[in-house]
């Protein structure tokens, strides 16, 4: 007799009721993911379709034919599509460089090209407005040209480039040191040149790495709001930036949900291909022993070219950054930049609400997030349920979701009974948790992938049930990768700014959203000092964490799970 | 009271044909008694460590029984039977240390800190363990690992002990070495032993029982002395060891058992068969390498020393047995083809003309010399070491 399928399906339903803790916790998750991730989505929708006269397309035909609107979403596919496929052959050579050469300063500009990684997205944007726009030191202070063009899609690329290569670079870097130098070896040991073991080994084994890395660089780009809202303008519009100026600009709802919708497509498509098609296609590397390699496969003329490209990156990345240093300190940047303390004197006087708010809310956000990120990835790597594909997709879709549309969707779903949270607290946690879970999810289920399922059956077969096997073995094996899941989370929540701007109000703000004024209304010295403060304190925490996961973690380190 | 399985089937899902299933487990009974020590012996994938998962309950059967000490434990979970698993990773917590390890079930019972820190020195020291008690898991050799999880297993004295092809991951000495410590530690306890293994040398030595599995299926269940000497069947006879199979009809039936006229038409006596069969009928004989006899017959090149002819003398002298077939025909006659010389043994290819070279063994290269390749040689056995599976079976 063989079961059917429905039959299986029952046999999950009953096996979940026959386990109340499981039963419980699926349940609270699946519903909370249902209203704080697809409800307010869902709203964008209805919203976007919602006409005077009911039900209709009447707004999607206006966002078509008006030119300026229309010319927004091409900007930002074409600004995506490029930052995709420039950050990644950046990115790509870096980690080449980084991984497969013996270059000095490795170390130094591993550690340069992360800075952009841990801090708020919108500081590229800012210094090279520094650096080129209408007060620029290099362009008025230096060679003293009037008003260069830097706005529009010149700067913007540049930004974007800046900003997001590294993601490419830390993806890649993981792709390429998963491939074995041994594979190389071989290819050279059956007489392939240099070139050809690149061009016939490694290149094809990191294709789907690089297409991965592609799209995560596509979805990021488009869902970015600083960078654009800085320095796009008026001749290049920016289809987040537009959504943004529809709603608090001029207050017309269903425009702004019209065009979260038109970005949230594109994204969920590279989201959909990422994860359902090129994931699929990674080619996991057989190894015997693990092997180090010579250094021996990279000629000497392509690495110091290899060396040059990443000084140059490496160089830019240091401009961008130590602008934003010595504006912090200038008194007025590009006309006086005498040294002063006033700005940071700003920061801690009026200024400093935002900045304990920033902390509050991270400080709260970032474990619960952590926490039930890693429920979720026990729930979908360990346990079988109905609806777990779903809880999985859903989970993950805020990666994909850009804070644009779920920002319109989250005041659009709490402004009205029955969950009136605008203004409050609560609405900035509810947001900050639910969008970085997949950060912990992630980190969750590399983790748990790593354990052996015999480490939690054997606590079972010597007698101890679901809980004691949760909370006396898998947790605590779970807990460094807790942590530096944390870590991440806790990046992304400092750095929020493109949902946060419409959540935030005169009770709760936010460090990011103060700089952004302070950025429109000119005042860079105070916008640098804030950065300045934001990239300090995450550092501190970065510090922090790392240190107690050391003290706690650091005699079993890297071996906790060889086993 | 042990273990008993009543007609367990287990159907999967089909991870390769979504919608479709596949049957990992077909209608397996056995009976396992209180202390015996029985082994699931299999290729991989014959269903033997789902059977160990079911007992265990870390799989529900489709259909079918589970009873462990005279109680049904069908929709018992893991943590409720009166099992212990050595698992084949070992499945050692890496942030526990040793000691802590093995006394983890203990802790789970909630008895008192002092009992569980004594029972736990007790068993490490039957478990030579005693100077590790402090060490970290991967500080651990693949052989103090394995003893580590059988300590932690036998520490919550369970009925039954279940084990997942524990040595797979040792080196060769090590397997051989471990295979007696646990059949020592099984006989001194008296626990109930289930034991999965693909390895034959492993179940011969452990074993008071082996249950032969392919494709879900039961093929035998005996001692190993059974198993080897009489199988029950062509995958059986195939599967453990190595084997000539020498296709005839039978001639006569007789108390103790059968003639067999051969196919290349030489008769002879075969003790033993699986079933009853009667005259005309078609039989496969199964003789072991090492039950051939070789004698020489001369060879086909020169210039070979005597010390590497066989006296047949001195076999004659020995084995009388031998005087009969020897005075009438021989069953088979002969060249050598290939010989490994292995130390202990020497084993041969023969071609006698068949599809398939006749495989032999021979003991004792030193004191009784060996072929060499080319060499003529006759083949005969005795009654007793030949044993008849019906056609088709």
């Amino acid at each position: 007799m063989v079961p059917s399928r429905s039959s299986r399906w029952a046999r999950e339903i009953r096996f979940l009721l026959g386990d109340p803790l499981l039963f419980i916790v699926v349940f609270l998750v699946l519903s909370s993911l249902v209203v704080f991730i697809l409800y307010p989505l869902a709203r964008v929708v209805a919203t976007s379709f919602e006409t005077p006269k009911g039900f209709g397309l009447s707004i999607f035909l206006e966002v078509l034919n008006s030119k300026y609107l229309l010319q927004g979403f091409w900007n930002s596919i074409m600004m995506s599509t490029l930052t995709a496929i420039g950050g990644s052959l950046i990115g790509y050579l870096f980690a080449y460089t980084i991984s497969r050469t013996d270059i000095p300063f490795k170390k130094l500009f591993h550690i340069i090209a992360i800075i952009p990684v841990v801090s708020p997205p919108f500081i590229g944007a800012m210094s090279i407005i520094m650096l080129f726009g209408n007060n620029g030191l290099i362009t008025y202070s230096l060679l003293g040209i009037n008003n260069y063009p830097i706005y529009g899609f010149r700067g913007l690329l540049f930004a974007q480039l800046i900003t997001f290569f590294p993601i490419a670079y830390i993806t890649l870097r993981g792709v390429l040191e998963s491939i074995s130098p041994t594979l190389e070896d071989a290819a050279m040991d059956l007489g392939g040149s240099r070139w050809q073991v690149f061009r016939k080994v490694t290149l094809p084994l990191s294709i789907p790495g690089i297409a991965s890395a592609m799209l995560v660089l596509f979805i990021e780009t488009m869902a970015d709001f600083g960078n654009p809202l800085i320095l796009a303008g008026s001749q290049f519009p920016i289809l987040s930036v537009q959504a943004y100026l529809q709603i608090t600009g001029m207050f017309d709802l269903p425009t702004g949900s019209a065009l979260a919708l038109l970005l949230l497509v594109p994204s969920v498509t590279a989201y959909i291909l990422q994860k359902y098609w090129v994931s699929r296609k990674q080619y996991i590397t057989i190894t015997g022993k693990p092997t180090t390699s010579v250094i021996k496969s990279v000629h000497p003329v392509a690495k110091w070219g290899l060396f040059g490209l990443c000084l140059f990156m490496v160089m830019l990345i240091l401009l961008v950054y130590l602008t934003i240093l010595w504006g912090a300190f200038a008194n007025v940047w590009g006309t006086d930049n005498t040294l002063t303390l006033k700005h940071f004197q700003y920061v801690f006087g009026v200024g400093f609400r935002a900045v304990l708010d920033t902390l509050t809310i991270s400080g709260i956000s970032t474990p619960l997030s952590g926490i039930l990120g890693m429920v979720i990835a026990f729930l979908v790597v360990r346990k079988q349920f109905p609806g777990k594909h779903f809880m999985e997709f859903t989970s993950m879709l805020s990666f994909a979701v850009p804070g644009t549309v779920i920002g319109i969707g989250y005041i659009l779903a709490f402004n009205s009974p029955p969950l009136v949270l605008t203004g409050t607290l609560a609405i900035l946690l509810l947001n900050f948790i639910y969008r970085y879970i997949p950060v912990g999810i992630q980190s969750g289920i590399a983790i748990l992938r790593q354990i052996d399922p015999a480490i939690e059956e054997a606590a079972v077969d010597l007698g101890a049930d679901a809980k004691k096997t949760f909370f006396r073995v898998t947790l605590p094996l779970m807990v460094p990768a807790f942590f530096s899941g944390l870590i991440f989370a806790f990046v992304r929540a400092m750095t929020a700014i493109s949902a946060a701007i419409f959540l935030v109000s005169s009770r709760w703000n936010l460090m990011t959203v103060q700089i952004m004024s302070q950025v429109e209304s000119g005042r860079l010295g105070a916008a640098s000092a804030f950065s300045v403060i934001l990239v300090g304190l995450i550092l501190l925490a970065i510090f922090v964490i790392r240190a107690i996961l050391l003290y706690r973690y650091g005699r079993l380190g890297g071996k906790l799970l060889n086993i | 009271m042990g273990v008993k399985l009543v007609n367990i089937t287990k159907v999967f899902p089909d991870p390769h044909h979504p919608g479709k299933e596949v049957v990992a487990v077909r209608n397996v009974s056995i009976d396992v008694k209180e202390g015996e020590f029985v082994t699931f012996l299999g290729p991989s994938g014959c269903g033997k460590t789902t059977t160990l998962r079911i007992i265990s309950g870390f799989e529900y059967p489709t259909e079918g029984e589970v009873w462990i000490s005279g109680k049904l434990v069908n929709n018992d979970p893991p943590n409720k039977r009166d099992t212990s698993m050595v698992f084949q990773s070992y499945a050692i917590f890496p942030h526990l240390s040793v000691s802590q390890n093995i006394g983890f079930g203990l802790e789970l019972k909630g008895l008192p800190k002092e009992t569980i820190r004594t029972e736990t020195e007790r068993i490490m020291a039957v478990m030579n363990l005693t100077n590790l008690a402090n060490r970290r898991p991967d500080q651990l050799s693949g052989g103090q690992q394995q003893r580590v999880a059988l300590a932690r297993a036998i520490i919550n004295k369970p009925s039954v002990l279940l084990f997942d092809e524990p040595l797979s991951n040792l080196d060769a000495k090590l397997r051989e070495q471990m295979r007696l410590e646990i059949r020592r530690i099984q006989k001194t306890f008296g626990i109930t032993s289930i034991y999965v293994t693909h390895d034959q040398g492993e179940a011969m030595t452990v074993s008071d029982r082996i249950v032969v599995m392919n494709e879900g299926n039961i093929m035998q269940i005996g001692t190993p002395f059974e198993i080897y000497s009489r199988p029950a069947n062509r995958f059986v006879a195939d599967f453990i060891g190595r084997v000539n199979f020498f296709e005839g009809t039978v001639t006569r039936v007789k108390e103790q058992g059968i003639s067999v006229r051969f196919n290349h038409g030489v008769e002879r006596e075969v003790a033993s068969c699986v079933q009853t069969v009667r005259p005309d009928e078609q039989v496969l004989v199964v003789v072991r390498p090492e039950s051939l006899k070789l004698f020489s017959k001369g060879s086909a090149h020169k210039g070979t020393g005597s010390n590497s002819r066989p006296v047949s003398e001195r076999i004659l002298q020995r084995n009388p047995v031998q005087t009969n077939a020897l005075c009438g025909q021989s069953f088979l006659e002969g060249r050598i083809d290939k010989v490994v010389y292995l130390g202990s043994v020497c084993e041969y290819e023969i071609d006698t003309g068949g599809e398939k070279p006749v495989l032999a063994v021979t003991h004792n290269p030193i004191e009784e010399g060996f072929f060499q390749p080319g060499d003529l040689v006759s083949i005969d056995f005795a009654s007793i070491s030949a044993h008849a599976l019906p056609q088709g079976n």
